[in-house]
């Protein structure tokens, strides 16, 4: 007996001992097969993105559902489920022609028809889908044979090419007749990408497998599981015990926990890629004094921007000074952002009428000190940044108190009422380079996007233009003279645009590097599991 | 009591600003005005307050909980079937049991424990036995729980691999056999039962300690002490049953506790619980969630009290004659 226990001790030791470590720098051939796990903060509520429209969900659906159109690794469109469109009728109308015999995952074929379904149901009153505005705008949407679809709107809109490629085509034979808000196929869906949805268990992980029938060919690795993973903590735990293989990293994890680690590092690879989304202080232009130029260029000199990207996050942003990512064809390369100049700030300010007359430190204009607040909803970034541009221009004699606020009373608040002087906060972006709801003129009123009440003729004019043009080459002209005038404007101080930041472990083969601008998932279907990387089994806990 | 509880809680909820349609995922340039101002009415949250109430209790009266605000429109509560015979599960009713069998757990382990350490404390009163169980209670009452889960997460889990991290199920659960699925929910559970015991030990074993205590003075026990009984028999029969009197009360009240869930505790070790169900439905102003949670938990809570006070009356003799006297 006592034998037997300490035989049955010795198996159990011999199991828990770490194996040799594998050396993964050897090339090795795409391999098909294996299981890559990752996990997610929260999980999605519905797989119909159409409806659901948060992040969780469009990172799982667009495994499954592919779009009419799609972005290449320079983010340019190209064709996903059409092989080609056109654009004829003064810029009016778009014709797609689909690839042919496409097929869902069940085997009915994927047509024109239900191209068509979709786009009814996208625009459907009872749908209440928050992306419909963009489909409502097509006044005559036809479907003449198999391959063909055919969307006219009144008048061109170039905004239209991106919707396009956001929109999930759905299957007709499966949802026609069901009511979408309630339907089971939210759970359980059928698509035509490189996966399907093998299981789900609500809370814990998402099972999707390869789909036979995937429409654009075959993915190499055969499973993919997502474990939803609320604590960011305990998520950089089950990484570190190599039980998932790749996650989003913070600033901190990515340039300081891992490269000091020798065991994480031999088995990470890290990437890095600029998100769509910038930081950035904005002014209420129908506030005095932020109504004057002068003033908010002095802001813009006094802030040292590099300052903020190496404090906050760790060197892991850059400096922007267009809205759009920079080397995409969009963001104008021209431009370049305002630099530190405290006594460039200070002669501004002084000739906006600011002058330190009792001298305690802090400007005065009429006997009024320069003092606001600066408000943020509570995101630790923008706290920090905010202490940062505090200090800044109290030494320029500007007296900056500070405010973080929980986002719903942050927007009923403050932002919906327009009741703030000065915000933090950030823009997360699409791919089109349309920003008319945020800039326009029309877009003031409560609830919408331009709450900074910025009001610019020109770039009225510009933004109308490039909302109509769907020549890139000429849209590209028109944005850049936007955002040239944006930045001579300065309703905002560009901040910082961030990288995001993933680890992925070094058995994941096949990962282009350098990371092209679409991201570092793009072309994950040709990333590989070797077969002496993979795990012997997935005990993964 | 229940509709003065439910009134205050719906109140409550519907003074703090912000509703479904401004959480920050929809701060999305692509969703129009429009759309959320139809959200709004289809919620009827642009009815005023004391409208929506008098909604909302219609249907309570009823059982009907309703769906949730989010897109995904699962029934609060209780499951349904739809035509095509596909079930969806309540959102409770798939919360609940989980977190009802880790604080049952929790709480077993919390009073095996307890009460032998409180035992043992009163009858070594002062001695370095008692001095030793208080300096532990101490340490694990100040020490803060999600400190403590993520230190054993990263020793018991990352560096010796003892453990899993987090999660209920391991990936291949399905493929275990009985006795797998057994030890793999067995070693899933250990840490989220057994840190929050930990933290929760210090308060009962000083009740037992001090209940203990009180009746070892009686003069009863100096009583049955000079009748010759054992030690053994004094403390464990003649004593024990009256100090732990005041254990029905503190049971009685950890009975939100239990149904509660912990929020932290469920986000640090991802079990989808009902602490998690109702943080992220109180931050996405899900207000069908909050209610049904309050209104389901403070029912439950008034149900264990009257319990609590019917297993008084069971257990002492004393409240039984009073209640007939009256």
């Amino acid at each position: 007996m006592t034998a037997l226990l300490i035989s049955s001790c010795l198996a159990l030791s011999a199991c828990r001992q770490q194996p040799d470590p594998i050396d993964y720098s050897k090339a090795h051939p795409g391999e098909s097969g294996s299981t890559l796990i990752s996990a997610m903060a929260a999980e999605p509520s519905s797989l119909i993105f159409m409806i659901a429209g948060e992040s969780a969900s469009a990172e799982i659906a667009s495994n499954l559902f592919n779009s009419l159109l799609t972005y290449n690794a320079q983010l340019d469109i190209k064709g996903e489920l059409a092989n080609s469109w056109e654009v004829s009728n003064q810029q009016k109308t778009i014709t797609f022609k689909l690839k042919p015999n496409l097929k869902w995952a069940d085997g009915k074929p994927l047509t024109s028809a239900d191209v068509l379904f979709t786009w009814q149901l996208v625009t459907d009153e009872n749908t209440r889908s928050p992306y419909a505005s963009d489909f409502q705008l097509v006044t005559k949407a036809e479907a003449p044979d198999a391959l063909t679809f055919i969307a006219t709107y009144n008048q061109a809109y170039a905004p239209a090419l991106d919707s396009w490629s956001s929109l999930h085509i759905l299957p007709k034979h499966l949802l026609e007749g069901q009511d979408i808000r309630t339907t089971n196929f939210a759970r359980n869906p059928i698509g035509s990408h490189y996966y399907q949805l093998s299981q789900w268990k609500h809370g814990e992980n998402i099972k999707l497998s390869r789909n036979p029938y995937s429409v654009l060919g075959q993915a190499n690795i055969e499973q993919l599981i997502t474990r939803i993973i609320p604590d960011n903590s305990a998520q950089f735990l089950e990484l570190m015990a190599d039980n998932i293989d790749s996650m989003g990293l913070d600033p901190i994890k990515y340039s300081r926990i891992i490269p000091t680690r020798p065991r994480l590092q031999k088995n990470l690879n890290l990437y890095k890629a600029l998100g769509n989304s910038y930081t950035y202080l904005g002014f209420n232009l129908k506030h005095k004094p932020f109504n004057d130029i002068r003033v908010r260029k002095a802001i813009n000199y006094a802030i040292d921007k590099q300052e903020i990207i190496d404090g906050v996050f760790l060197g892991l942003g850059i400096n922007i000074a267009s809205p759009y990512k920079p080397g995409t064809r969009w963001s104008n390369p021209a431009l370049k952002p305002a630099s530190f100049n405290p006594s460039k700030a200070k002669a501004l300010l002084k000739e906006a009428g600011f002058v330190d007359a009792n001298g305690d430190g802090i400007l005065e204009r009429d006997g009024k000190p320069f003092a606001f607040e600066i408000i943020t909803n509570q995101n630790k970034e923008r706290e920090k940044s905010a202490v940062i541009i505090q200090r800044r221009l109290k030494e320029i004699g500007i007296d900056v108190k500070i405010r973080a606020i929980e986002w719903a009373s942050f927007i009923s608040r403050f932002i919906n009422t327009g009741e703030f002087d000065v915000v933090i906060l950030g823009w997360g972006l699409g791919l089109d380079p349309d920003q008319y709801s945020i800039w326009h003129s029309s877009q003031h009123g409560p609830g919408q996007f331009n709450f900074l009440g910025y009001n610019n003729a020109t770039v009225d004019k510009l933004l109308e233009q490039g909302r109509t043009e769907l020549n890139p080459d000429k849209r590209q002209t028109i944005y850049h003279a936007f955002a040239e005038q944006l930045l001579a404007d300065s309703p905002i101080v560009y901040l910082s645009a961030g990288y995001g930041l993933t680890a992925i472990h070094k058995r994941v083969q096949g990962i282009a590097n350098p990371t092209p601008p679409a991201g570092v998932g793009y072309d994950s279907q040709k990333w590989f599991i070797p077969k002496s990387y993979r795990r012997n089994q997935i005990s993964a806990h | 009591m229940l509709i003065g509880i439910s009134l205050i809680s719906f109140f409550i909820m519907h003074l703090a600003p912000g509703d479904i349609t401004n959480n920050e995922a929809s701060f999305n340039p692509k969703a129009s005005e429009e759309s959320r101002q139809k959200l709004r009415e289809l919620y009827n949250l642009d009815k005023p307050i004391i409208v929506q109430y008098g909604l909302w209790l219609k249907r309570m009266v009823q059982l009907d909980f309703g769906n949730s605000f989010a897109s995904h429109q699962k029934p609060v509560f209780l499951g349904v079937t739809d035509g095509d015979s596909n079930y969806t599960e309540g959102m409770i009713e798939a919360a609940l049991p989980i977190t009802l069998m880790i604080n049952l757990l929790g709480l077993v382990i919390t009073l095996t424990l307890a009460i032998p350490l409180g035992i043992l404390a009163a009858r070594k009163y002062q001695l370095w036995q008692d001095k030793s169980i208080t300096l532990f209670n101490f340490i694990g009452f100040s020490i803060p729980g999600f400190w403590l889960s993520l230190l054993l997460m990263y020793w018991l889990g990352v560096v010796n691999n003892w453990l899993p991290i987090s999660g209920l199920h391991s990936l291949n659960y399905d493929n275990l056999d009985t006795w797998g699925k057994l030890t793999d929910s067995i070693s899933h559970l250990v840490m989220p039962v057994i840190i929050p015991s930990i933290t929760g030990l210090a308060g009962i074993t000083l009740f037992v300690k001090n209940g203990m205590l009180d009746v070892l003075n009686q003069d009863y026990i100096t009583t049955a002490r000079a009748k010759g009984l054992s030690e053994h028999k004094v403390v464990y029969t003649h004593a024990l049953r009256n100090a732990l009197l005041p254990l029905i009360t503190i049971i009685g009240l950890s009975i939100p506790g239990l149904i509660g869930g912990s929020v932290i505790s469920e986000t640090i070790f991802a079990i989808p619980g009902m602490g998690k169900l109702f943080y992220d439905a109180v931050l996405m102003r899900d207000f069908p969630v909050v209610m049904g949670v309050l209104t389901i938990g403070s029912a439950l809570t008034l149900l264990g009290n009257l319990l609590a006070d019917v297993a008084y009356a069971w257990a002492d003799p004393r409240v039984r004659r009073g209640v007939a006297k009256d």
